[in-house]
């Protein structure tokens, strides 16, 4: 009896039609990506990605050059130099972040007393050539400008929960 | 045409040398971009199986999509491995994509609509596609790299194979209709069942082989579940692997335009061509060729939701449906078919 069945179902193609049938549905379902550059997924206020230099709202840089951010980074990525400034408080002169060796851990952001150095919600920086991810502290300066808002508001929503 | 030729004042063989080239032109341009729009066609129908959107960005809806791809594979430098054999690597991509053009001489595309009305049409084009294996297997050969002579040692075995039990699909065909002319044979389907369909398909005895010749036909053309002539797992691209720029375009197009044949070549056999579904005169006020483009859309879809369903076969199974399951049911239907019309005393 099975053996009939079983012959049935082999010269049905019942299986290839199951199958079919099954595609099929899935032809009219709604897609399941998204139109991408035009549309993008919402992303956690934890989100890592691209970093930023803050400063506080009058201006002034909030970097310390404590250096912590260089010890913790795992990939070496960090590297800082500094001296005193002409009012005497210490400030780097460089803050340069290897963006090819940065794993996007996060502990940066984690070690950083001021807040100062963040990773930001965004993840298209890609370039065209290698040098262009050796980042600087000027870079890394006018990320903070451009990116401060969703930084604040970013940051903000994830206090209550550290 | 070769009077509308004539009309203009030339002489017949002018007019005829004219009217022939013109035809070529015809069938061959719009072939092209039908290739063209396929592709896109059929990348947006897996997308849509993969509940993904496909492309979306070249023009409206991506329609231009293939056209930037070409002009891209267009622009590039066209490599020849140096220990290839210089002459027969440039020439396999025009064998396999001349060869691809060459079949449609005899497609009807509607009423006494075929470039050449020739008797054996059907013998013709059965002729046409086994010079297609040639392509490959000279590609796959004069490429000197291991892939694409496996590719090409594939290919070569699975389009033989296949072939012989499409061969004897078309005598089923050739015996119920009495003819080898491919415009004779659509004329054959019509009123067929019932006295109002126009379809073989739609005939309990020859219903099998139209999926058995569905299926055949995917194997000759190398797709979706038996495309292990470019089983990118185990070959990289088959025997594509070394060609770049308009070589491989060529390629692309030839496999293109083959698929389309054999959709064709579907629609022309068992669903009765550039007649309409059923036999009904309303329905004969739409032209022909657009039930015949129809139903070669129709069969392409089914092309695409077959490669977007089943995985690909191993070749051994190949080989086994091939000789074991397709080649004996095929030849025995060939028995059914001319027995039955024996007995019922219905030849043509």
């Amino acid at each position: 009896m099975t053996t009939i069945a079983h012959l049935i179902k082999t010269f049905t193609l019942w299986e290839f039609v199951k199958a079919h049938w099954l595609t099929l549905q899935y032809f009219f379902k709604p897609k399941a990506t998204i139109n991408y550059p035009f549309e993008k997924n919402p992303l956690s206020p934890r989100f890592r990605g691209e970093h930023a230099l803050r400063r506080y709202p009058n201006g002034e840089e909030r970097c310390i050059a404590c250096k912590l951010c260089e010890a913790v980074c795992p990939a070496l990525a960090i590297t800082i130099e500094s001296e005193p400034r002409e009012d005497g408080s210490r400030r780097t002169t460089r803050y340069d972040i290897d963006m090819t060796k940065c794993i996007y851990c996060g502990f940066c952001q984690e070690a950083c007393p001021v807040d100062a150095i963040v990773e930001g919600p965004n993840l298209e920086f890609a370039t065209e050539t290698r040098e262009e991810l050796f980042y600087d502290k000027a870079k890394l300066l006018d990320n903070g400008a451009k990116w401060e808002r969703a930084i604040a508001a970013n940051l903000a929503a994830d206090a209550p929960y550290r | 045409m070769t009077s509308f030729f004539q009309s203009l004042g030339m002489s017949y063989e002018a007019a005829w040398f004219t009217a022939t080239i013109a035809g070529i032109l015809l069938i061959a341009l719009p072939l092209m971009l039908a290739v063209a729009l396929i592709i896109y066609a059929e990348r947006k129908l897996w997308a849509a199986f993969a509940l993904r959107r496909g492309p979306n960005v070249v023009g409206p809806f991506g329609v231009l999509q293939s056209f930037a791809d070409g002009l891209k594979v267009f622009l590039q430098e066209t490599i020849i491995p140096s220990a290839s054999n210089r002459g027969l690597f440039l020439i396999a991509p025009i064998i396999t994509f001349t060869v691809a053009l060459m079949a449609w001489a005899v497609i009807p595309f509607a009423d006494g609509v075929v470039l050449s009305n020739i008797n054996v049409g059907l013998l013709y084009i059965l002729a046409i596609s086994s010079l297609g294996v040639y392509g490959v297997v000279i590609a796959g050969w004069a490429s000197n790299s291991k892939y694409p002579f496996y590719s090409a040692m594939r290919a070569a075995a699975q389009m033989i194979s296949y072939e012989v039990s499409i061969g004897f699909i078309l005598i089923c065909i050739v015996l119920w209709a009495g003819t080898f002319n491919v415009g004779g044979i659509v004329e054959g389907q019509r009123s067929h069942i019932f006295g109002f369909i126009n379809a073989y398909a739609f005939n309990p005895l020859l219903f099998p082989i139209a999926i058995m010749f569905l299926i055949s036909s995917m194997a000759e053309t190398a797709r979706a579940p038996f495309d292990l002539t470019e089983a990118e797992s185990e070959l990289v691209a088959g025997y594509q692997t070394e060609y770049s720029s308009m070589a491989f375009a060529l390629f692309w197009l030839g496999e293109y335009a083959n698929v389309l044949l054999m959709c064709a070549l579907n629609a022309i056999l068992f669903w009765g061509g550039y007649l309409p579904p059923v036999d009904w005169a309303p329905l004969y006020a739409v032209p022909g060729i657009i039930w015949f483009f129809a139903k070669i859309l129709l069969m392409f879809f089914v092309f695409a939701w077959v490669k977007a369903t089943v995985p690909r076969y191993r070749y051994d199974q190949l080989m086994r449906l091939g000789w074991k399951v397709f080649l004996p049911i095929s030849l025995f239907w060939v028995f059914l078919v001319s027995g039955y019309l024996m007995f019922t005393g219905h030849f043509a």
